[in-house]
């Protein structure tokens, strides 16, 4: 602040009069108003509110006003320059804010690029299906058994009631092994079903047991759409005191119920297996067209080939001679099993038309439907 | 079996509005299998006639000889005139009846027959084969009728050409179904109708003056406990077997082919016992039964000379040595000829398991041997022979006559007894049947019943299948209905989930798949030449493959005794479908021969639980058979895009993807420079367990160039390979992973570059950096790796950025530049590591 000026009439300061400020003030306004961005507002603001604006200035004479003008001036002036202010920091936020804005719109890229730049893998969907029937069962209290794949003819047939020269035992086209002599009789086949796991298992452990046996399993089909050499199971198998073919319904219901959906409608029919007696094949209610298909050959179901049922898998009460054979006293002790075809089961229920599909690697297979599926 | 409905009406008085598919349904649910329900002639449109020859005129000039023929087909034209009829067939005479289709009709296949011009002349119609009826596969030609029928009769009630076919596929236990009498007994039950027993017929008793027979009565308490002999003289070989009984033969499935075979196949589908029928002249002296001498011949009557394994095969025998494959098929020699007059009939009863494995070692599935396998009632034996002769004598001439004489050797041995508790069925079922209801199923079924609360239950002599009380508790069940049990859960004791290795397995797919890899599980077989294309070398392991007997194809012998074949074959065809980046991996069983390993594995038996040592002796005889984990890859891992380029696949992702799969399982792997077969040996790693164990459990790198153009894959394939078995172990063998206190105080970074000879793998400067450094180092990494002229030939220089971090002060600089001295110091000694200035 400057000394007094003592040769001018302090009433008479010429910046101080209410129609000098006032023009100043608006002249502010104005100019504060007119700035297109943030440089002419910063120039503006130096303009009018620096140091040597004319309200500033103006300010600066107020000192040498004699006490009742003073009070007067010192009013005017602080109205003036806080209209000054409040203008320019609106205008700043206002044109901040379209700066930013600005700034975002021209960042924009188009986010509908494709970024499959990580090479994209996938599990195979029949690991996916082994998963889910591992989940469904571990879930209820069972435990997972495997076992060789290279199997002793007397775990694969005689231990589970096939008999030598029984044609049962040629319903499972089958592949034997060399010894390690190269004879031909080595009592060693590929495993035709998973079932020598759940002769091992019994021969292992004591009752309880409730375990399934998924894996692979191999039979002389040729290679073609529907057959494969090389083809894998699940199968279950119970065994505690007072188990009925009642149970093994109810377990396999909630087994199909998991993985076909809660409408789902299944049967048992009376069938033939050594390894269960009484035994059934289970089938399924198609669940595409729920029986509409049959004998309507307006809608025919690829699913179920109009049949309306799909068979999926055996089962039946543990024949008592297997259990003594894997030394548990069926006196005391009763068992279910059962057992399906996961490859068909993936063929039906995710539409798989050609089973080789399944077998042949291609990445095409697996990346289309190797999730949870 | 096939079953004509009409024939099915013979023996139950189904509802006569009852269909095929009806039937089906009830026996679908009594637990037959219905593979169909054909519907015979439901295409077939008449008129179709018998028709009578009365004129030929051979038609000349032709590619063929044709005939314009004149047929009096009666009034069924309408005008009684003569009908023109082309046709090409030529078994036929003036005078012959035959079956004649008119304009208008339709055969099968929506073949529509109208009058029209052909060689010259206009047909009026159509003579029929057997084949353009759908009467059969026969098509030798036209159907020439027997003489008795008059012209113009409707041939489609004739030839019984409407009917409903029920096709079984009979489960290897129900032997007793492979017949009309079985299946009636089934669909009566089912129904809740009285059964027409075929085999309930009067039979003369046997007087010791038939055919002469002989049996040791070794065989008859082993191998054939029932010989029936029967025999018929003076048949017409004129007479032809009646169209009802061809058509009954042909519906189930077979050949009409003379009276007297066609007579004894009726009654074995009939019956279901198999007959054989000799010509008696051509037998010399008494019919026997025995084993095969070593290396004894047979000729069966399809000409094969057929070799026997002696002491197992089950021979019929005359004079003059084996005549005959017992139950299996009937040797040349004494076959029926179109002369023959007089014929033995043979009903024999023989033991099934020998001759499935006779008709399966020759491969001879005859209709006979279809059922003795399953196993034949003995009991209908001498029924089954019975009708036979009364069947030939009826229709073989006037001069045929049945002999008075009739053989019986041997006799039927009844079935034991089944003691069962009455409630034992509602034990199995988890249903409440009650006593009643159980002895009136086992009695249905054809079982003697008795007993109150503990029943003692006799088997029928055509079910040898029942031997056990689940034997009947399945009746009892099947019969009242699978639908009755009901849906009950068990109440399971706890479980403790997956296996560690069983997680690991997921976590590893998981992983991998996350990595960019595809699961591609792949073929199992291969062939053993692969091993010389991989480049194995003689004695390696790899080639100690397991061997199938029956390959599906010869070039896939040998079970994989590593993952890359598979891998690699189905690589190379997704190349070959024009997918040229390509990751896969696997994680399966591979076989490897043990040393020492068994020749075979021993029958043991099945009455009792084997011993540990009997169970230790199948161990004995089966390979090795380690789960592994491979990947292969080749093309880009990670495309170009609008980012930039692709990275091409390469011996370090291979060696990354074991990397990935021991953080999965939870172990350490540390790479080691190796070389083996099939990777390049300037780019495979070995992979040894990290820690103490130290053992190399896989290989990872670039194939060798040679392999990938031996088994044309494409440039620079690379591959993993691990014991995922030994992975697992180690990880279970290893503590619980302890969490360390993460420290929050500042991090202090130092970089070194260090300059080693070129042949030093980074592996061990890094060993040696992290020894030296000490606990204060919390990671490293390489950030560069540089080779040339400033550093100097065969130098390369490693830059590496070391982060230090103390638990519990902030590090000064001096703390760090010690500890990075330290390190460096280390990386000198241990691997000649000189710092870059």
């Amino acid at each position: 602040m400057s000394a007094p000026n003592k040769s001018y009439d302090p009433v008479e300061v010429e910046a101080l009069k209410p129609e000098e400020v006032e023009r100043a003030r608006d002249a502010a306004l104005a100019a504060i108003a007119e700035a297109a961005d943030l440089e002419a507002l910063h120039a503006a603001r130096v303009a009018h509110d620096g140091d040597r604006s004319p309200l500033a200035l103006a300010n600066r004479e107020i000192g040498a006003l004699p006490p009742q003008a003073k009070a007067d001036a010192g009013r005017r002036v602080g109205a003036a320059r806080g209209a000054v202010r409040k203008a320019l920091k609106e205008r700043q936020e206002q044109l901040e804010a379209e700066r930013d804005a600005r700034v975002l719109v021209e960042e924009t890229v188009d986010v509908t690029l494709p970024y499959d730049r990580a090479p994209r893998g996938a599990r195979h969907p029949l690991t996916a299906v082994f998963e889910r029937v591992e989940d469904v069962f571990v879930g209820m209290g069972y435990e997972v058994a495997e076992g060789p794949e290279v199997e002793a003819e007397w775990y694969n047939f005689d231990a589970l009631n096939f008999k030598p020269d029984h044609p049962a035992r040629a319903l499972q086209d089958t592949f034997f092994v060399k010894g390690a002599d190269g004879s031909e009789e080595s009592g060693v086949v590929m495993r035709t079903h998973t079932s020598p796991v759940q002769a091992r298992t019994m021969l292992t452990r004591k009752p309880p047991i409730y375990i399934i046996a998924p894996g692979r399993t191999y039979r002389t089909d040729e290679l073609d759409a529907t057959h494969l050499p090389v083809f894998n199971q699940v199968e279950g198998l119970a065994v505690d005191k007072g188990l009925t073919m009642g149970d093994l319904k109810g377990t396999l219901d909630t087994f199909a119920r998991s993985m076909f959906g809660e409408g789902v409608v299944t049967r048992l029919r009376p069938h033939f297996f050594p390894f269960t007696e009484p035994s059934a094949e289970m089938d399924l209610q198609c669940f595409v067209c729920h029986g509409a298909s049959v004998g309507n050959p307006d809608r025919p179901c690829r699913t179920c080939s109009s049949e309306g049922w799909i068979e999926w898998g055996g089962c039946g009460v543990v024949n008592p001679r297997v259990l003594v054979a894997c030394g548990i006293d069926p006196e005391v002790y009763s068992g279910f099993a059962f057992g399906m075809g996961l490859d068909r089961s993936l063929m039906f229920r995710n539409g798989v038309e050609d089973m080789r599909d399944i077998i042949e690697g291609d990445t095409r297979f697996a990346l289309q439907l190797g999730r949870e599926i | 079996m096939r079953v004509p409905l009409s024939w099915l009406r013979e023996y139950v008085d189904l509802p006569e509005a009852e269909n095929g598919r009806g039937v089906a349904a009830r026996l679908i649910d009594a637990g037959f299998e219905v593979e169909a329900v054909e519907q015979l002639g439901a295409d077939i449109k008449g008129p179709l006639v018998v028709g009578q020859v009365l004129a030929i005129e051979e038609l000349e000039g032709f590619k063929k000889p044709i005939r314009y023929c004149q047929v009096n087909v009666g009034s069924a034209n309408g005008s009684g005139e003569p009908q023109n009829i082309v046709c090409g067939a030529r078994n036929f005479a003036v005078g012959d009846k035959v079956v004649v289709i008119l304009p208008g009709g339709v055969l099968p296949g929506n073949f529509e027959i109208a009058a029209r011009k052909t060689y010259g002349k206009v047909s009026e119609g159509m003579i029929c084969s057997a084949r353009e009826l759908g009467l059969g596969d026969d098509h030798d030609g036209i159907i020439v009728l027997p003489p008795e029928y008059e012209p113009g009769t409707d041939a489609v009630e004739l030839l019984q050409m409407v009917d409903e076919i029920l096709d079984i596929d009979v489960t290897p236990d129900r032997g007793y179904c492979m017949s009309l009498r079985g299946l009636a007994r089934e669909v009566a039950t089912a129904y809740g109708l009285p059964l027409r027993d075929p085999a309930l017929l009067d039979v003369t008793p046997p007087n010791g003056a038939g055919p002469q027979v002989r049996i040791s009565d070794a065989v008859q308490a082993d191998g054939c406990d029932l010989f029936v002999a029967r025999a018929v003289v003076g048949l017409d070989p004129a007479a032809r077997t009646p169209i009802w009984m061809q058509r009954r033969i042909q519906k189930a499935g077979m050949r009409p082919v003379s009276l007297i075979v066609d007579v004894a196949n009726y009654v074995m589908l009939e019956i279901g016992q198999p007959l054989h029928t000799y010509d008696r002249g051509r037998v010399s002296g008494a019919i026997g039964v025995r084993r095969a001498e070593p290396d004894e011949v047979v000729t069966t009557l399809d000409g094969a000379k057929r070799k026997l394994v002696g002491g197992r095969d089950l021979v019929i025998t005359d004079d003059s040595g084996p005549i005959g494959l017992a139950g299996v098929m009937g040797g040349g020699s004494t076959e029926i000829g179109p002369e023959s007059t007089d014929v033995v009939i043979e009903a024999a009863h023989f033991d099934p398991p020998s001759i499935s494995r006779t008709a399966r070692r020759l491969k001879l599935p005859s209709e006979a041997a279809k059922r003795f396998e399953r196993g034949t009632d003995p009991a209908a034996a001498a029924a089954a022979a019975q009708r036979a002769v009364d069947l030939l004598q009826l229709l073989g001439g006037e001069t045929a006559l049945v002999e008075a004489g009739v053989t019986e050797v041997g006799g039927v041995r009844p079935l034991a007894p089944i003691t069962m508790p009455a409630d034992h069925p509602d034990r199995v079922a988890g249903v409440t049947y009650g006593r009643e209801t159980v002895v009136r199923r086992l009695q249905e079924v054809g079982c003697a019943v008795s007993g109150s609360d503990v029943l003692t239950v006799v088997p029928p002599s055509w079910r040898p299948d029942l031997v056990e009380v689940n034997d009947l508790a399945e009746e009892v069940l099947r019969l009242e209905g699978y639908d009755r049990i009901p849906s009950t859960m068990p109440h399971l004791p706890p479980g403790t989930g997956l296996t560690a290795g069983q997680r690991a397995r997921r976590r590893t797919g998981r992983a991998l798949a996350g990595a960019g890899f595809v699961e591609a599980p792949s073929f199992p077989f291969l062939d053993a030449s692969v091993f010389d294309a991989l480049g194995l070398d003689a004695d390696d392991e790899r080639r100690r493959t397991v061997d199938l007997v029956n390959p599906l194809n010869a070039d896939e012998a040998s079970m994989r005794t590593t993952l890359l074949p598979g891998l690699l074959a189905a690589l190379r065809r997704n190349v070959g479908r024009g997918t040229h980046d390509v990751a896969l991996f696997e994680n399966g069983l591979v076989f490897v021969r043990r040393e020492g390993q068994a020749p075979a594995a021993p029958r043991l038996a099945v009455d009792r639980r084997p011993t540990d040592e009997e169970l230790a002796s199948l161990e004995a005889a089966l390979p090795a058979q380690p789960r592994h984990v491979a990947v292969v890859l080749a093309g880009q891992f990670g495309p170009a895009g609008w980012w930039g380029e692709g990275r091409e696949a390469s011996w370090a992702d291979a060696v990354q993807a074991a990397r990935v799969v021991a953080d999965a399982v939870g172990v350490e792997l540390v790479p080691r420079q190796a070389s083996y077969a099939p990777w390049h040996p300037g780019r495979c790693a070995e992979l040894r367990l990290g820690g103490p164990d130290g053992r190399v459990v896989g290989h990872a790198g670039e194939l060798h160039p040679r392999v990938v153009k031996a088994l044309e894959l494409p440039e620079r394939t690379s591959a993993m390979e691990l014991d995922f078995d030994a992975l697992v172990r180690a990880a279970e063998a290893s503590d619980a992973v302890q969490a360390g206190r993460i420290s929050s105080y500042p991090v202090a970074t130092q970089d070194v570059a260090l300059v080693v000879d070129a042949a030093v793998p980074a592996g061990e400067v890094e060993a040696a950096l992290r020894d030296g450094a000490g606990e204060l180092l919390e990671s490293l990494r390489l950030f560069d790796v540089f080779e040339g002229e400033q550093i100097g030939a065969g130098k390369k220089s490693l830059a590496y950025a070391l982060r230090f971090r103390a638990p519990d002060r902030t590090l000064t600089a001096d703390d760090a530049s010690a500890a990075r001295d330290a390190a460096v110091a280390a990386a000198s000694t241990r691997v000649g590591a000189v710092l870059r200035g």
